[in-house]
């Protein structure tokens, strides 16, 4: 084996490529840390999935429009349709971080035989058509679930709830200034070691498996230009051409385009240079489109129409709604909400308190990992609409502080209410318990309080007499934003509780008939002045 | 002897145990076994305890009071209309920051920032007035200004809105985040507060202590001004101190013994407090109240900046009935100056 070092080397492509490749997966990292009250300033953190054109077509489907920032996901689709899957390979950080784990736990050391052999197209790799024809049939029905397994929304999911806590475990306020947690994170971490795991057997596993990105991708780069060319007059069918195959796209036969990653990693390793990345090569010898068989495609959009359907009838995004699906200020409707959260969970990343979640069944099996609020765990912060400001969706819109708080041209809408807060008198310590409290009415804050409290002189149990505050709740200025229930001394189950009822983004859920700028308002600010 | 010494050479020689390696293997086991007897004997625990009632050993806080005089004032009233001038005045009044802070000295200031709000809705420490008390500090010669608060809210957000974040990257002030590993258990033989969580590393530094206190409604003890502020500086459970506020706010003025209290009135939160929400809350007294005796301070912030009754603020009435301030702000040697 030599070693001696070779400038040109450097020059490989290669080595171009792990360049890009670092830089990507840097910039994600960047992204991922800033997305912070502290330093989020400008950066547009939720770019990768603004990039991800798979997000921009299914919401398109669901909604019929291309919010904000999604339009950036065309500067994606024209080089797929030049030269293919390149985002494969180049630029996806969940790529990336397979291409990696593959190399550091995989074959790399095993005999070039059985790493050709790793590398040969199975048809098992089909799988992830059939996943992306199921999401696009539910997205047709009329819900949004691409986010369980698109590469971005999946990756930044695994960095807001699993990652980052982890790291602010280990390193204490590397990451929060207070640890954080989120509900059932140990599924998401679970599933993430499950997927990266998986490399040990099938290197790649889940950009040739599973990945729905990248079958949209192969899908569009059946007609892409620039191809992989085998000169048949070299070729000595050697297979030494799969020995760094990445995407196993069977370029020591048949090209399968719609699976080449464009790694280049074929060309450099053919020992006969028969291979090259032409311009428009004749298709003769090429599987130019994904080999779906028909009646698996069937299947998958009966699964995708199935899931879609067995959801909403199940009624949890409708009249039997959970009265835990609080959602952040600024969400649309719930409906709404389900055909555009793609559960990336950058707003539950951003969010100053912990107060997002990421959901389990609360809002039925369509709205896993899409953030809902927990007041046990944090409080909607009144003057904060960061969740918003990173949303690629609009799932959360991007609204202004003085829309959420009602305040300077919005004074007549009057405040975004995300739910109501309700006592629980057998559990308060001055309902039931002769004790002063209403801490719930000193942090509620809005003006005047929601939360306002009545004094009374009560003879105790031991015959003396006892004067203290009890609280109430006017329900016309409850904004919902749940810090009553998150101080409430009463820890394990608050005696104030906020649920969705109430809520503003949806007539249907709202408790009162004038919505909430009640007479009750205009009394309190004479009484006050 | 013999007999067996000959049968045992007519083995194969690799079958035998060479005499170094029998002392080596032998030595291993016998430093294993005689390891896990001590180590089992110094983990051995063979008490039991009752969980949750452990004693805590915690750490006393130190005055940072400074030396009394006899010809200085103690409090000092200032009116004026600029948050730096009438700091400035009032602080002359008092014999100037000199009097407090010296060269090298590392000055811990503590604002109330409890909230996420920004600065018109007085509900927080006002940016102007920060700025204007680090550069004081700076002035007199402290080498480093720290700003610590355990807010309600978010840290960060609560920081970030209320402007403070901004003035302590532009003076280069140490502000220091309620993080982790930033308490400790404190001892105390107050009223009700005995043994507490403590945000302790702004404290593993500062020489000096100043309390910049907003002067604020509210809702249950009537009022959070001075003595109020030290909430902050706790953690843990501190939704139960509600329960027995007033001896828990009167408890604050024998923890802390600060160098300096700055009440500032220059905008009042008069109603809706301790949150506000809304301008109406807020009333412009323009007054910059200093001094050594947090509870002259605030018996004058609440008679006439918040213009009440101090007969119902019981808390200062109980820290006064124990020694630990002067309810009678007009009996302490005070001085009263417009900017």
């Amino acid at each position: 084996m030599k070693l001696k070092f070779n400038p040109q080397d450097l020059l490989k492509l290669r080595n171009v490529r792990r360049v890009a490749q670092v830089f990507f997966f840097g910039l994600f990292l960047f992204f991922v840390f800033v997305t912070d009250l502290r330093y989020l300033k400008g950066y547009p953190v939720s770019l990768f999935l603004e990039l991800d054109p798979l997000v921009s077509f299914a919401t398109a489907i669901t909604t019929h429009t291309v919010y904000m920032g999604l339009m950036w996901s065309l500067l994606l689709i024209i080089p797929t349709l030049l030269f293919g899957r390149i985002f494969c390979n180049w630029i996806c950080p969940y790529g990336i971080l397979h291409h990696f784990t593959g190399w550091l736990l995989g074959k790399r050391r095993a005999e070039e035989r059985e790493r050709i052999e790793s590398n040969r197209y199975k048809k098992l790799y089909s799988l992830k058509y059939v996943i992306l024809i199921a999401m696009i049939a539910a997205a047709v029905g009329g819900t949004l679930q691409i986010g369980w397994l698109d590469p971005i929304c999946l990756f930044h999911r695994s960095m807001s709830t699993v990652i980052l806590p982890m790291l602010n475990l280990f390193f204490p306020s590397s990451i929060y200034v207070r640890q954080y947690f989120h509900v059932g994170a140990w599924i998401i971490g679970f599933l993430l070691l499950f997927l990266v795991g998986m490399n040990v057997l099938i290197p790649r596993f889940f950009c040739r498996v599973l990945c729905p990105l990248g079958a949209f991708l192969g899908t569009l780069s059946s007609v892409a230009l620039w191809r992989i060319d085998r000169d048949t007059t070299k070729c000595v069918d050697c297979d030494l051409c799969l020995k760094g195959c990445e995407g196993a796209s069977d370029p020591q036969t048949q090209l399968r385009k719609s699976e080449c990653f464009v790694c280049f990693n074929c060309i450099e390793d053919c020992p006969e240079d028969a291979l090259s990345f032409k311009f428009l090569p004749s298709l003769k010898q090429e599987v130019t489109a994904p080999v779906v068989p028909g009646r698996r495609a069937f299947l998958g959009t009966l699964i995708g129409l199935g899931f879609y359907a067995f959801g909403r009838t199940s009624g949890a995004s409708a009249r039997n709604y959970d009265k835990k699906v609080i959602r952040p200020p600024g969400s649309v409707e719930e409906k709404d909400f389900l055909d555009r959260c793609i559960k990336c969970d950058q707003c539950i990343r951003t969010c100053p308190t912990n107060v997002l979640q990421p959901a389990w069944m609360e809002s039925g099996i369509e709205g896993i990992w899409t953030p809902i609020l927990d007041m046990k765990l944090g409080a909607c912060d009144v003057n904060c609409v960061l969740c918003g400001q990173v949303c690629p969706t609009g799932a959360i819109q991007r609204i202004t502080i003085e829309e959420k708080t009602g305040t300077g041209p919005f004074v007549k809408e009057g405040p975004i209410k995300l739910g109501t807060a309700f006592f629980d008198r057998g559990r308060c310590l001055p309902w039931a318990m002769e004790t002063p409290c209403v801490v719930c009415e000193e942090v509620c804050p809005v003006s005047p309080k929601a939360i306002f409290s009545r004094e009374v002189t009560i003879i105790k149990r031991d015959g003396n007499p006892i004067t203290l505050r009890q609280p109430y709740m006017d329900p016309a200025l409850c904004i919902g934003c749940g810090i009553c229930e998150h101080e409430c001394p009463v820890t394990d189950e608050a005696a104030i509780r906020v649920t969705a009822v109430g809520e503003t983004r949806s007539r249907d859920r709202r408790l009162l008939m004038d919505g909430g700028v009640t007479s009750a308002v205009m009394d309190l600010e004479k009484r006050q002045r | 002897m013999s007999h067996e010494n000959h049968s045992g050479s007519s083995r194969l020689p690799e079958d035998s145990v060479s005499r170094r390696e029998f002392l080596v293997r032998l030595g291993i086991t016998s430093v294993l076994i005689a390891g896990s007897g001590l180590a089992a004997k110094k983990l051995w625990q063979p008490n039991h305890f009752v969980p949750g009632f452990e004693k805590v050993k915690g750490l006393q806080l130190k005055s940072y009071a400074p030396e009394i005089s006899k010809v200085l004032p103690s409090l000092a009233i200032a009116h004026g209309t600029d948050h730096e001038k009438t700091i400035r005045a009032a602080m002359a009044a008092l014999g100037g920051m000199g009097r407090f802070i010296q060269n090298g000295d590392v000055v811990m200031i503590k604002p109330n920032v409890a909230f996420d709000r920004p600065p018109a809705l007085a509900a927080t420490t006002h940016p102007d007035a920060l700025r204007a008390v680090a550069k004081l500090c700076f002035e007199a010669g402290a080498s480093k200004v720290i700003v610590a608060d355990n807010p309600i809210n978010s840290p960060t957000g609560c920081f970030f809105k209320s402007g403070l974040t901004a003035v302590a990257s532009e003076m280069n002030l140490d502000l220091m985040y309620p993080e982790t590993n930033s308490f400790a258990p404190l001892s105390l033989t107050g009223e009700i507060l005995k043994e507490w969580t403590f945000f302790n590393t702004p404290f593993k530094k500062a020489t000096k202590v100043i309390g910049l206190a907003p002067c604020k409604d509210h809702n249950l003890c009537h009022a959070s001004m001075t003595t109020k502020n030290w909430y902050g500086l706790l953690g843990g459970r501190r939704n139960q101190f509600h329960q027995h506020i007033h001896s828990i706010v009167s408890d604050f003025a024998l923890m802390m013994k600060p160098t300096l209290v700055i009440l500032d009135g220059m905008n009042v939160l008069m109603s809706n407090g301790p949150t506000g929400g809304r301008l109406s809350d807020v009333k412009p007294m323009n007054t910059i109240v200093a001094g050594t005796d947090m509870i002259a301070v605030d018996a004058y912030g609440y008679a006439h900046l918040l213009e009440r009754d101090i007969a119902e603020l019981t808390y200062l009435h109980k820290a006064n009935d124990r020694g630990l301030g002067n309810i009678n702000w007009k009996d302490t040697l005070y001085k009263e100056v417009t900017a």
